[in-house]
């Protein structure tokens, strides 16, 4: 395929540095990324929009936005972009990498964070640092959409006693005249750390040069 | 003793009197036996936990077999003989069945599946690995002379390993629960022992079969590996077939719910019979009838029924299982013993040996596989955690008469699984503690947790099809799609979809109505409670009989001080004061201690009591977890009314059921009751201020519609509901102002 000779060899280094991924796996990803941009150089939400397996997630709005999110690159921008190039598209996949078992258990507690970081921003979508009831709301009637009718009373419902719990796990002892602004990281951190998030939210990326064209767009 | 008039057909013409009093032993001989051992193996366990520090060192089974010892050394020195009820069939056919349902029926489904890989790969070929193993060693030590037991040919010793290296369900699973290691290891060793009978039973034929014959050749051998196929799959194929007769056939029981209960037992019990029958795995039948039944049955049949059949599958599973090592105990004593030290030795040393490698040399080739590998520790609690029991035990029985070493392979069989049970059972609890194997987290069941899970898992999927590549969460993804179009409209009655997250929220709103209903105690609250239920008796009877356990809301019209709430603008609070419900809604494995909070009740209570204000904390002291209250929302039920909307009209606050559960709720101030007023109209205008919408919660919960005149006590009232909830910032309701 003529596209992979735009990107030459010697910037993969840069991003098995940068990324973590082996060649392989970027080699495919790269194929992937041409794909979905159709052998652009960049991708826009629209060619992602555009994926057909896509229609069925309940959360594919978020999932779309974390893609262009500044915030998952790693960097301290905030913002979106409208656009992404290859590395950051492989900066934000890389949130998936399963955690090596040589890891020591500091890289082990930051690729934990960095994950539930992920979340957390998913869910932050006005990025002031913390999930407010609204925004929880909407991730909520957003999951649920899907499940039949659901009326978004019991969405509401639901978010608000999730709130609820994560008021009470983290500020046991509240005034009755306080107000929790919202979840904070470490709260959410704090709700969640009994879940295994290395087997949860890893996909194992694939080495080999197998070929999957599952977009129906003939790489030209 | 009965009177028994007994109508004698006697030949001889006897003058007899009327019997008065006489005895007809015999004709009960059978029953009575049974109830009384059943009996007395029960009082057993009762006696076991009136020192409950006992049972947390020892496990169960050890327990048991002791007492059954102790009584097996009775009868024998009395001369008795055991009861001849245990036979390996009645084990087989009546004893086994129930265990291995209960196993299945409450599997956690989801990491089975995560993890079912790895759960066959150990039955699989672990179980291959040790009997090929241990019956290979075993023949080397028959070699030599001084052990004298030269006569043991490969085949017999093969088919002596088949039988020891099949790990126990009953065994480890007794062990296992009390030691709350991590869910990754539990599942593997649980599934394990659940499905190495297919291995185990291929193996047995095998070689029972090939035992009689002079010669082995390799078509046999390629024989048998046909035979395993169909074994397994064929064990599968029919556990998933009567699974789904059983859940088509709940599907319209609506009118029937009595004997709805039955379809479970007798549909899983088919399925096991039916394996015997044509000779393939019947433990792999039963559990994937549970398995597949369980799922749709759950939905379609009534709350009663579903704790019925939770609730019977337990005490069956007990009884069975108590049974079993009981009789272990006895029988050990009062059989026939040939015992040789060589080989029984050399037997124990094998197996534990052959196990270690086995788990050593299986974990690193499929370890890269995993997502969470197994590190040293995980391996050794699964080694460790390989005990015999029973299931080796009856299949011993079962050898062939014609094998000449017959007595020797029982008594073997007896020693390795005292062995393992005792040593290992005893001392895995303190090991595993000691080098510290990961432990699980039981308290997951909050629905920040699982929202989040489910939060994930769409991510993953999405990110999965973003990259183009398959795994587990696309087919996760694809069966569940299939799931819900296809299945679930044939099988379930109401077929609407309810995510997951909905059922928990549902379920644990259930529990906190329950909790509530316990734990007031001693408090005017219980007298209220009974009051209101008692003037709404009827309302709530109707309910009853139409068996529907929703969760909607009461709400109160506030019309005076003590005024008892006026039923003409309330929903319904349904409360079902079940405890066995409730116990049936707590998760067996992972035992979340959910702590319950009081809630709702308290809303109608609120209205009209002030006691109420003055900070009751009404807490029930539940224990331990930290899981936040849950305000009590109908779903569905209550007509919704927006938000700013609700500001204006209801107000009512009769309550709102948000209470801390463990925190010390202290008395919280009350928001001047002129705040209120003024609030309100901030609230109107500033939606931000209503951040959380609490307050329409508070408005929904205690309904909407409300009353009328607020009385100058209900100024206090909104206090609790400000109080209480931290994401209230403002009360907010008002009085009503029509």
């Amino acid at each position: 395929m003529g596209a992979s000779q735009t990107r030459p060899e010697h910037n993969y280094d840069d991003l098995t540095d940068k990324s973590g991924f082996s060649q392989e796996q970027i080699k495919n990803l790269y194929q992937r990324f041409q794909q979905l941009s159709g052998n652009h150089e960049k991708i826009s939400r629209d060619d992602l929009d555009r994926i057909p397996a896509l229609n069925n997630n309940p959360i594919r709005k978020q999932i779309i936005t974390a893609f262009f999110d500044k915030r998952n690159q790693h960097q301290n921008d905030v913002g979106s972009l409208d656009e992404i190039g290859f590395e950051q598209f492989l900066m934000v996949m890389s949130h998936f990498r399963p955690v090596n078992s040589t890891a020591t258990e500091e890289e082990k507690v930051t690729v934990r964070k960095q994950k539930l970081r992920f979340l957390f921003n998913m869910h932050d979508t006005d990025n002031d640092g913390i999930i407010t009831l609204d925004e929880y709301r909407t991730v909520v009637e957003e999951l649920l959409s899907q499940s039949g009718a659901i009326e978004t009373e019991v969405a509401r419902s639901i978010a608000d006693a999730a709130m609820l719990e994560v008021a009470s796990t983290n500020v046991p002892h509240m005034a009755p005249d306080d107000f929790y602004e919202g979840i904070t990281f470490e709260h959410f951190e704090q709700i969640l750390k009994g879940i295994e998030m290395e087997s949860r939210m890893s996909i194992r990326f694939l080495d080999m040069n197998t070929a999957t064209m599952r977009c129906g767009k003939l790489s030209s | 003793m009965n009177l028994v008039f007994i109508r004698q057909t006697y030949a001889e013409d006897q003058k007899n009197n009327l019997p008065v009093f006489t005895m007809n032993y015999p004709r009960i001989q059978i029953p009575f036996e049974i109830t009384l051992w059943v009996l007395l193996a029960s009082f057993a366990k009762i006696g076991f936990h009136v020192y409950h520090k006992i049972t947390i060192w020892v496990p169960e089974s050890c327990l048991l077999i002791s007492i059954g010892l102790i009584v097996g050394a009775i009868m024998h020195s009395v001369h008795e003989e055991p009861p001849a009820v245990l036979t390996s069939n009645v084990f087989f056919l009546y004893m086994l069945p129930l265990i291995v349902l209960e196993s299945g029926y409450f599997m956690p489904t989801r990491p089975f599946f995560e993890n079912i890989g790895t759960v066959f790969w150990f039955a699989v070929v672990g179980t291959l690995w040790n009997s090929i193993g241990i019956g290979i060693s075993l023949f080397a030590i028959c070699q030599i002379p001084a052990f004298g037991v030269q006569d043991i040919n490969l085949q017999e010793n093969l088919l002596f390993s088949a039988i020891i290296s099949a790990v126990d369900p009953v065994a480890v699973l007794n062990v296992f629960e009390d030691v709350s290691v991590n869910e990754q290891l539990y599942i593997v060793v649980f599934g394990e022992c659940l499905f190495n009978d297919a291995v185990t039973v291929v193996l047995y034929n095998m070689f029972s079969f090939v035992a009689e014959m002079p010669v082995v050749e390799p078509v046999d051998v390629f024989i048998g590996v046909a035979r395993f196929f169909i074994v397994g799959l064929g064990g599968m194929a029919f556990g998933i077939l009567f699974g789904f007769v059983a859940a088509f056939t709940t599907r319209f029981t609506s009118k029937v719910r009595e004997i709805e209960p039955l379809f479970v037992f007798m549909y899983s019990y088919l399925a096991y019979l039916v394996a015997e029958l044509f000779a393939i795995s019947s433990i792999m039948a039963i559990i994937t009838c549970a398995l597949t039944m369980k799922y749709y049955v759950e939905e379609n049949v009534s709350q009663r029924s579903c704790t019925t059949i939770r609730h019977v599958i337990k005490m069956l599973a007990s009884i069975s299982e108590t049974l079993i090592f009981f009789f272990l105990g006895v029988v050990t004593i009062t059989t026939d013993h040939e015992w040789n030290w060589g080989y029984i030795l050399f037997t124990l040393l094998f197996a534990f040996v052959w196990r270690g490698l086995g788990i050593l040399v299986l974990t690193q080739i499929i370890n890269p596989f995993r997502t969470i590998p197994f590190n040293m520790k995980d391996q050794f609690g699964l080694a460790y955690g390989g005990l015999r029991g029973a299931v080796s035990f009856a299949l011993a029985f079962t050898l062939p008469d014609t094998i000449g070493r017959k007595q020797l392979f029982v008594t073997a069989t007896i020693a390795v699984i005292l062995f393992t049970v005792f040593l290992q059972g005893i001392s895995i609890r303190p090991l595993i503690e000691f080098i510290n194997v990961r432990r699980t987290n039981r308290n997951l069941e909050t629905i920040n947790v699982e929202i989040h899970c489910r939060l994930m898992e769409h991510t993953m999927a999405g990110i999965e099809d973003l990259c183009g590549q398959w795994s587990r969460f696309y087919w996760k993804d694809k069966f569940m799609k299939f799931n819900n179009r296809i299945l679930r409209k044939i099988l379930i009655r109401d077929s609407r979809a309810e995510s997951s997250i909905v059922a928990l929220y549902k379920k644990l709103e259930l529990q906190n109505a329950m909790e509530i209903l316990d734990t007031a105690s001693g408090d005017i609250k219980l007298l209220m409670i009974k009051k209101f239920l008692a003037a709404d008796l009827r309302n709530i009877h109707d309910i009853l009989s139409k068996n529907m356990y929703k969760i909607r809301e009461r709400t109160v019209a506030y019309r005076g001080k003590h005024a008892l709430p006026n039923d003409s603008q309330t929903r319904e609070i349904l409360i079902r004061r079940h405890a066995t419900i409730r116990r049936s809604l707590r998760p067996r494995s992972f035992q979340s201690s959910v702590s319950y909070l009081a809630q709702f009740i308290c809303i109608i209570l609120i209205n009209y009591f002030f006691c109420w204000e003055r900070g009751l904390g009404f807490s029930p002291a539940r224990s331990s977890s930290s899981k936040a209250m849950i305000p009590l929302h109908r779903l569905g039920t209550l007509e919704e009314v927006p938000s700013t909307d609700v500001l204006n009209e209801e107000s009512s606050s009769t309550g709102e059921g948000v209470f801390r559960t463990n925190s010390s709720y202290s008395d919280s101030r009350v928001p001047h009751p002129r705040r209120l007023n003024s609030s309100f109209d901030d609230n109107n205008s500033s939606v931000d201020d209503l951040r959380n919408v609490h307050e329409e919660d508070g408005a929904e919960q205690v309904g909407q519609r409300q009353p009328a005149s607020p009385a100058p006590g209900w100024a206090a009232e909104p206090r609790e509901t400000t109080a209480r909830n931290p994401l209230l910032r403002r009360p907010q309701w008002n009085p009503k102002k029509k």
